[in-house]
């Protein structure tokens, strides 16, 4: 939750990748986060495997399903996670299904995440309307429940804007996760209309791949997220992909 | 009952991406205003008498009724319908609503087939462009299903992420929604995913238990003891049991897949072996691990091989006015065969769960009461699965 607030203090403009737990393995994954955290990510998202993953284009469908044929459990990531912040100080959330925290038990789950050091948690199945079961016990614990807003929700982004925290995940257009070669939504005058309503920042996400997308959108906005670019770099170079991970992120963190 | 906030006690609600809210709100407005509308609600009746041969007859199988000794049993003829199944009494609601929304493109999910083929068909009448999702595993059983949706006109997206069955196409139809909202109704088969489609597909499908009650009153002057249904999403099911839920002497009896046993890890009974859990945009019972992945399930049964079900159905577990009883594939391939020797009907494999919990109940019934099985589909689709069962190939 502070982490959080810091990066976007600290960074003006930050980078989030992303990476899925397990993909290829747990070490992999740990070595990704701290090559991330080394060039310049200012938050990092960790997605926690689920086998039915209805916001995820097909690259990240994939990882998930690979980690889950690894028999990664939510009680692994979160092992995971516990580790590394031995000596990784950077802005850690989790991206996740909302079945995965619901099963596992919703103050059980963000109880044990305020424990090892996560800052936030998002849920792209769990849109305003039922966000109370999660964000109370998210704000008792003090773990920044992210909100999502879409080209889509033109009159809802004040109620959504209002009640946010830690930050904003602006979905750049229609669709699942992916990259796309043209991110053509107005996605100025969706976080111009955030801006009317809140101070906490907005991040864009769903699409970005290159450095000139991740600096665009940077610049219209407070930050770029990355995933399914950096999944597909795992997904090629596996058990390799730490050092790939980091010269990529420095790249785009470079761009800004 | 009626949803309070899209909710069925704790069960249903709206767990989609936020890309999606507003077009369920709209879907939502439009809906609660033309449920009203005389208008819209001639041209459905036309369409449903006309177009799709409703009512659809309530048929006492005398032989049946006195081979098992028991109770009288009435078949509700669903199979009767145009294409060959109950799906179409949503499809064509659903249709026209999407019509009046000014959409121009229907997607749908299909498991068995019957789903995909109806909206293919309203699709064709309506001058609509149609794609339906199904899992490539059910490609392969329901292939007659495939031939005749193209034949309609629809495109069909064979799916292969996951297990390639009804669960996937579901997730993939609703993929296909966050990327094209504006021209396109997501026309969803069953009483799940988020509200308000519980709500309106079973608004659509209560036609099946408001003709059975004016039915079974005109034939037997009372209401039945038990109404049976086969549950997978649980359309059919809530279909029969809508409009007699504040029937307190009726037992509401929903059949679900059991696969090879509840037993087993082979099984698709979702109330009988599920959590509850969240999954599809709704709350819900499913079939999960303890960390919340979805168990792969299965059943002889592309339509009931599905791991969650519908909210409502959920409810009426909780508060104990349904009954959600397991059947195996073996019973219900025994049904198949027992209805087509013993009535000359050929009941749709997911029918065939209803009807073998009949065969159970009906003789420790007497012959003062009445059950009303409900037949959702005709069997021919499954002729040559079943064949395969029993160690034949009719291709050969």
């Amino acid at each position: 939750m502070r982490r959080i607030s810091e990066a976007f203090n600290r960074s003006k403009k930050v980078f989030i990748p992303f990476v899925t737990c397990g993909d290829p393995d747990l070490d992999t994954t740990k070595a990704i986060v701290r090559e991330m955290a080394a060039n310049g990510a200012d938050i990092i998202e960790l997605g926690i495997p689920f086998s039915d993953p209805t916001a995820e284009g097909p690259v990240i469908q994939e990882a998930n399903i690979r980690a889950l044929s690894n028999n990664i459990t939510t009680d692994d990531v979160m092992d995971m996670v516990a580790e590394l912040r031995n000596d990784v100080d950077v802005a850690l959330v989790f991206m996740t299904y909302a079945n995965v925290v619901f099963s596992y038990g919703i103050e059980r789950f963000v109880s044990r995440c305020a424990e090892i050091g996560i800052d936030g948690i998002i849920l792209p199945d769990v849109p305003f309307e039922e966000k109370r079961e999660f964000d109370d016990v998210c704000q008792k614990y003090q773990v920044d429940f992210i909100s999502m807003i879409a080209p889509t929700s033109e009159d809802r982004i004040d109620m959504i804007a209002r009640e946010a925290r830690g930050f904003i995940y602006v979905v750049s257009s229609l669709g699942v996760t992916g990259e796309r070669s043209q991110i053509n939504g107005d996605i100025a005058s969706l976080v111009d209309r955030v801006r009317l309503n809140t101070d906490v920042p907005c991040a864009v996400g769903f699409g970005i791949s290159t450095p000139a997308q991740a600096a665009q959108m940077a610049g219209i906005s407070d930050g770029a997220i990355v995933g399914s670019a950096i999944v597909r770099m795992i997904a090629k170079y596996g058990k390799n992909a730490p050092a790939e991970v980091g010269r990529y992120v420095k790249s785009m963190k470079e761009a800004y | 009952m009626e949803a309070v906030n899209g909710r069925f006690g704790i069960h249903g609600g709206q767990y989609i991406p936020e890309t999606l809210m507003n077009a369920v709100k709209e879907l939502e407005n439009a809906y609660n205003h033309y449920k009203n509308d005389p208008q819209f609600n001639a041209e459905l009746t036309e369409l449903l008498n006309e177009y799709a041969n409703r009512p659809s007859r309530l048929y006492y199988a005398k032989k049946m009724s006195e081979d098992l000794g028991g109770a009288k049993i009435y078949l509700k003829r669903e199979d009767l319908n145009h294409t060959g199944a109950h799906k179409i009494n949503n499809v064509l609601g659903q249709a026209l609503l999407a019509k009046k929304m000014g959409k121009t493109r229907l997607i749908a999910e299909t498991g068995a087939g019957q789903h995909g083929v109806a909206t293919a068909t309203a699709a064709a009448l309506m001058g609509m462009e149609c794609v339906v999702f199904m899992g490539e595993e059910d490609t392969k059983r329901q292939a007659l299903n495939v031939y005749r949706m193209r034949l309609l006109g629809a495109e069909v997206i064979p799916v292969t992420s996951g297990t390639a069955t009804l669960k996937d196409a579901v997730s993939e139809a609703m993929r296909e929604w966050t990327n094209r909202i504006d021209d396109t109704h997501y026309c969803l088969g069953s009483v799940m995913g988020p509200h308000p489609f519980p709500t309106i597909v079973r608004d659509f499908q209560a036609v099946i238990s408001k003709e059975i009650k004016e039915q079974i009153m005109e034939k037997e002057g009372r209401l039945p003891d038990a109404v049976i249904a086969c549950v997978g999403g649980g359309s059919n099911a809530i279909g029969t049991f809508y409009n007699f839920i504040e029937d307190e002497g009726v037992r509401l009896i929903g059949c679900e897949a059991a696969g090879r046993g509840i037993d087993t890890y082979e099984t698709a009974a979702t109330v009988n072996t599920g959590t509850v859990g969240i999954f599809h945009g709704m709350k819900s019972y499913f079939c999960q691990n303890e960390y919340g992945q979805i168990a792969p399930v299965y059943s002889i049964s592309a339509g009931l091989d599905y791991p969650g079900v519908g909210p409502e159905h959920a409810y009426l577990h909780d508060i104990g006015r349904a009954e959600y009883v397991p059947v195996t594939d073996d019973e219900a391939v025994k049904a198949f065969e027992y209805l087509s020797r013993t009535e000359g009907i050929i009941p749709a494999i997911e029918s065939s769960h209803a009807i073998a919990y009949a065969m159970k109940l009906a003789p420790q019934m007497d012959s003062e009461q009445i059950i009303v099985v409900t037949v959702s589909g005709r069997g021919d689709k499954d002729c040559a699965a079943i064949a395969r069962y029993r160690g034949e190939d009719i291709y050969a």
